[in-house]
């Protein structure tokens, strides 16, 4: 049986993925607290109650978008790092689901760390397909950001006893396919657990989902499945992505998968549209869905509470 | 008027000379557009001849990038961006988008090239 067949088998249907989706804001605080990551709202909501460790996600900031659906992506990246600042808890540290810039331009990617320095985070990247559209493939990226890494990108850190893995699925697309990690990278990240205890907690970031969430518009991994293979036998696994410009979230077993908002325009859910492009919606519509909501996930419950809450109104 | 009707002629009379003369008449190479739209190459199937140019232009809001492995592969399109590919062997070319890989089209090359 293949990645596929058997991510398809275990996957959701598309009804159920529309059930369980819903807009959320710029930005996913996580908290880690006896092991188990907890999302405890977008930002902008007070932290008033955490302990425990905090970090951040934020995703598909596509610095250089200037199109109709929102025509400056690096205003709306300002606005949500503007959040994070005024966050009374200050996170341990943000990541950053890929997709940084539009094009992979030097100019980008340079606007892209001025914004995102502001927050004063430890910001931890993995790209996106349009960070590695250069001339030379990825070399932008690397120069920035994958010095520790190894291959295209992919890198695993330590913090407060939670294992961080950082993925690569965006290189070397095969024909027809999704997303991709390749066999290095697979052997690499199961050299990367052997020594890992089963109640290590474990987060896993990469761009495109791991999980599928909609085949025909390649919002999957094709070998996500070996990853989730490996991962197994640990008690407590949270795999964050992007690329999809909206939450989808979903629970199985040890495994809490998620999906990130973009804070530069939306998506629209699978199936909605003629194709995944961006969406447009009435300017003054823009920042309510780009808008922060409330995602609350409490411990020993299998789902997400979500109440919309929009960034303006 | 005169000066444009008589350069026309001229031409014309040039290329049944060419044509008559079985001269190569690589000024007939034609070029076929491919629209990328809604994340689709259209149409998904050209057939063109030995010598012909297709041309992708995308017209979606997000950038496309046309690949053949071992053949052709472009750089990534911005919207209103084209790429060109002339092709001078015959054969069947198999395409995809380096960026979201589920958009696929062909192009095959009809002609008397021997391979």
């Amino acid at each position: 049986m293949s990645a596929h067949d058997e991510d398809h088998r275990d996957g959701l249907s598309r009804r159920k993925v529309l059930e369980c989706m819903t807009w959320a804001g710029t930005g996913v605080l996580w908290t880690v607290a006896g092991g188990i990551p907890t999302s405890l709202g977008i930002v902008g909501e007070a932290m008033a109650e955490t302990t425990g460790m905090t970090f951040l996600q934020i995703s598909d900031s596509h610095v250089g978008f200037d199109k109709p659906a929102n025509p400056n992506a690096l205003g709306t990246l300002e606005e949500a790092i503007n959040k994070v600042k005024a966050l009374k808890a200050k996170p341990a540290f943000m990541i950053h689901t890929g997709d940084i810039t539009h094009l992979s331009k030097e100019k980008e990617f340079d606007d892209a760390r001025h914004i995102i320095s502001q927050a004063g985070l430890d910001t931890h990247y993995v790209p996106g397909e349009h960070d590695i559209i250069d001339a030379e493939p990825g070399a932008l990226y690397k120069a920035r950001y994958g010095q520790n890494a190894k291959g295209s990108g992919y890198y695993s850190f330590d913090q407060n006893g939670v294992h961080f893995i950082g993925l690569v699925n965006v290189a070397d697309l095969k024909a027809g396919g999704l997303g991709s990690l390749g066999p290095d990278q697979l052997a690499w990240l199961a050299d990367d657990l052997k020594a890992k205890s089963a109640s290590t907690p474990i987060v896993v970031f990469a761009h495109i989902p791991l999980w599928t969430v909609y085949e025909k518009w390649g919002w999957g991994t094709d070998d996500g499945a070996q990853v989730l293979g490996l991962l197994k036998r640990f008690g407590s696994v949270t795999v964050l992505n992007g690329h999809i410009h909206q939450i989808v979230q979903k629970v199985e077993g040890n495994v809490t998968f998620h999906t990130a908002r973009s804070t530069a325009f939306p998506q629209p859910a699978p199936g909605t549209a003629p194709s995944p492009g961006p969406m447009k919606v009435a300017d003054d519509k823009l920042r309510s869905v780009l808008g922060i909501a409330e995602v609350n996930y409490k411990v020993g419950s299998s789902r997400l509470a979500i109440i919309d809450q929009p960034l303006q109104g | 008027m005169k000066v444009a009707t008589l350069v026309r002629g001229a031409f014309a009379a040039a290329l049944l000379l060419a044509l008559a003369l079985g001269l190569p008449t690589a000024a007939l190479a034609a070029n076929t557009e491919v629209k990328i739209d809604n994340f689709t190459f259209g149409p998904q199937k050209v057939t063109v001849k030995v010598g012909d140019t297709v041309t992708w232009t995308n017209e979606d809001d997000i950038p496309h990038l046309v690949v053949s492995i071992g053949h052709y592969r472009s750089q990534a399109l911005d919207t209103g961006d084209k790429y060109s590919f002339t092709f001078t062997k015959a054969g069947t070319f198999q395409y995809f988008c380096g960026l979201h890989p589920q958009m696929q089209g062909t192009v095959v090359v009809e002609g008397a090239a021997t391979q």
